[in-house]
């Protein structure tokens, strides 16, 4: 479907705009209060900037730190291409050790490769353990709308229904009663799966380790419980050091979700060694490309440092409208409005740069100064340079700087275009229906412009001895 | 008080939707530029700073019309315009337009750091501390988001409200949201642009204030049409120079 199709679908989905209403800003506002409350926030914020541009200036140098480390400790390293290969090298590990249930903690690295869809495939029974997740998965495999938070766009009554639906339970409606049904429901998962599947929010490459944070604590399950742990991520998560682990940190939760930390932070290093207490006893990373590595070098690059935490859809204008499954593939928001054309082709996704206002709101919220904005209107240019847009839109700019450039000319249209609007106007101060941007009257009045441009006005001011 | 035209000269860019919009707000314009001490200059040949084609991904218009704006404009000590969004062009994206182009981009950071928004210039450079109008009634100020977010304008448009006597100034919820105007983006995505200039309606109205200004033509007519729309004859939008200038009648 269209962009702009599915946009007025979900403007219309009154349900919908009731939830969006509810969660507007409300994110924005504890950001806000955790950024008040942590006086260094613009310092380590220019340091998180730096660590994540440093670390891409070598990416390949950090990459082979990290596999060295990794595999020193135990863990298998395999690089996958793209989301379909991430997918075989995932199943091949899985049937290597003769896995059938797999137990998933949040990753949206899984969501861009389609995991869950190529494990049923494969007889593999995939099963989501975060909760907004699960709730999606058992809602027909919905996509997630948020990158953290994935059921943002559910009230907690849909979520109730669903529950007694899919559950066979009856309906219940305290938050902490569903997610009681949830856990009962998933314990048993954790306990009989045979592999355990995570994202990663950073590797960190002195280590050989994959750092996760989460709030709810199955990651740690999934992660300690099963045989086999596999981490899969991007190849773009890896820092150096420990220490730039412990910046990154303070700044994430804090953007995120106004956290100064999340409930759980694990860090996950090998599988079980001789006397460790629990862990899995074979572990693997899966690091994807999916056109990460096309990005490095390009103007794009700074979109890589992204540490996923959501602040610019929760300060996006757009997004508060439209809420996340108008974007159409798995990352929305400003980020994804710049990913999308990145990752699917330019051409996927024309409305997507260019449905921003371009207000900044993200850029300026961004806890690793992503100039989003900024690669938008860079994508727009791309857009251009291909011959992406249409004719029409081709030939209007053109004709407008070929006008504006010859003052003589250019003062002349705008006293025509005055007189039309004028007239459209008719004698009123607005103009309510007009043809030539009827996107504009469809939504608001058009101010009726005064009778005079400024240019004719001044003239006549100076011929009449004014100055 | 400085006397009249003592300060030197100030070029105004216009900005091409007030010369074909409101022409008001360009005569306050110069007007509060002259009670500041300085001599107004208006350069003739001037048009548009290109930021319609910048936004549209055609760099080479863009570039093109870059060109002229600073041929034009740069032999003067400042540049003011009567919007954040066209002053934020000059000023922020200006530069990284040539930036394979030594030459023009040292012309076009020598501009962008003498070019400023209306209140900006007004207050942080000029020192103004009266202005000419006497408006009263109850104002409630719009943070249009180039003047906020690129050129830091904040305080200047309350610091000089502040200063009007006949003002009470009061702030609306969520007064730094974007209006949803966005340039072509109001009518290339006119539903989702009209979904969020609706909420800026219902916090301007929410305030309670009189009237609500700002200092953007385009955000303008976007919250003027859809009050107007709504059926909201009443709720006056009024462009900070005018207001400011006292060209524009008060409450009651
Ligand atoms: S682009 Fe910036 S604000 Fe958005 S998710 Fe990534 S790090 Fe967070």
């Amino acid at each position: 479907m269209h962009f702009v199709s599915r946009v007025r679908q979900r403007l219309d989905d009154p349900e919908l705009q009731r939830n969006l209403k509810r969660t507007r800003g409300r994110n924005a506002a504890s950001r806000a209060a955790a950024v008040a409350a942590f006086p260094d926030f613009d310092a380590v914020r220019a340091r998180a900037t730096e660590i994540r541009a440093s670390v891409l200036r070598d990416l390949d140098v950090w990459l082979e730190r990290f596999e060295q480390k990794a595999i020193e400790r135990g863990a298998t390293v395999l690089w996958a291409r793209d989301g379909d290969h991430a997918c075989d090298l995932i199943i091949d590990i899985a049937r290597r050790h003769g896995v059938r249930t797999v137990v998933k903690s949040k990753s949206m690295v899984s969501e861009e490769a389609g995991l869950n869809a190529a494990l049923e495939a494969a007889g593999i029974r995939p099963v989501e353990t975060d909760l907004g997740e699960y709730i999606l998965q058992i809602n027909d495999n919905e996509p997630p709308s948020h990158i953290i938070m994935p059921v943002i766009h559910k009230s907690k009554e849909q979520v109730s229904e669903l529950f007694a639906r899919v559950h066979g339970t009856a309906p219940k409606t305290d938050i902490e009663e569903l997610t009681h049904e949830a856990r009962a429901v998933l314990r048993p998962e954790f306990l009989g799966a045979d592999m355990g599947l995570s994202g990663g929010n950073f590797l960190v490459a002195e280590t050989g380790s994959v750092a996760i944070v989460t709030n709810e604590g199955n990651g740690r399950l999934c992660t300690t419980l099963p045989r086999v742990h596999v981490a899969l991520t991007g190849i773009e998560k890896v820092i150096p050091t420990l220490e730039d682990l412990a910046t990154l940190l303070r700044i994430l939760p804090r953007s995120a979700t106004g956290q100064a930390i999340t409930n759980y932070v694990s860090m996950l290093t090998g599988p079980k060694q001789a006397g460790d207490a629990d862990g899995p006893e074979h572990m693997y990373f899966v690091l994807v490309d999916g056109g990460r590595a096309d990005l490095l070098g390009s103007e794009f690059e700074a979109m890589l440092r992204c540490i996923r935490c959501g602040a610019c859809m929760n300060h996006c204008p757009v997004y508060q409208t439209i809420g996340g499954h108008s974007y159409g593939w798995v990352y929305p928001g400003p980020m994804g409005s710049v990913l999308t054309p990145l990752y699917q082709g330019l051409d996927k996704a024309m409305d997507l740069p260019h449905a921003a206002t371009l207000c900044n709101q993200c850029g300026v919220v961004c806890p690793v100064s992503i100039p989003l904005p900024e690669l938008m209107r860079t994508l727009r240019e791309k857009q251009v340079e291909r011959g992406l847009r249409p004719w029409s839109e081709r030939i209007a700019t053109k004709l407008w700087a070929w006008v504006a450039a010859r003052p003589t000319l250019y003062a002349l249209g705008t006293r025509v275009a005055v007189r039309y609007l004028r007239w459209l106007a008719d004698g009123r101060d607005r103009i309510q229906v007009m043809g030539v941007a009827p996107g504009w009257t469809a939504q608001r009045d058009f101010p009726a412009p005064a009778a005079k441009t400024f240019r004719e006005l001044y003239a006549e001011r100076r011929r009449g001895g004014g100055q | 008080m400085v006397a009249p035209g003592s300060r030197g000269e100030v070029a105004l860019f216009v900005t091409c939707l007030v010369d074909l919009m409101r022409p008001s707000i360009a005569f306050s314009a110069l007007k509060l530029i002259e009670a500041a001490g300085y001599v107004a200059v208006v350069p003739e040949a001037q048009t548009c700073c290109g930021q319609p084609g910048y936004n549209s991904g055609d760099t080479a218009a863009a570039r093109a019309l870059a060109r002229k704006f600073i041929a034009e404009f740069e032999r003067f000590p400042y540049i003011v315009a009567p919007s954040g969004s066209c002053a934020g062009t000059v000023r922020t994206h200006y530069p990284d337009l040539f930036a394979n182009e030594p030459e023009w981009r040292a012309r076009a950071e020598a501009l962008a750091a003498k070019t400023f928004e209306l209140t900006q210039f007004l207050v942080d450079v000029a020192g103004v501390t009266e202005v000419p109008g006497d408006f009263s009634g109850s104002v409630t100020y719009h943070d249009s988001c180039s003047g906020l977010r690129e050129l830091g304008v904040k305080q200047q448009p309350r610091t000089l409200l502040d200063r009007m006597p006949g003002v009470k100034r009061i702030e609306m919820r969520e007064c730094e949201e974007c209006c949803g105007f966005g340039g072509l983006f109001s009518v290339k995505y006119p539903d989702i642009s009209g979904a969020i200039v609706q909420r800026k309606c219902d916090a301007i109205r929410g305030s309670g204030a009189y009237a609500v200004a700002l200092g953007d033509l385009g955000c303008m007519m976007n919250i003027e049409g859809r009050l107007r729309r709504n059926g909201d004859e009443l709720t006056q939008v009024i462009h900070i120079a005018e207001l400011l200038a006292g060209d524009v009648g008060g409450q009651g």
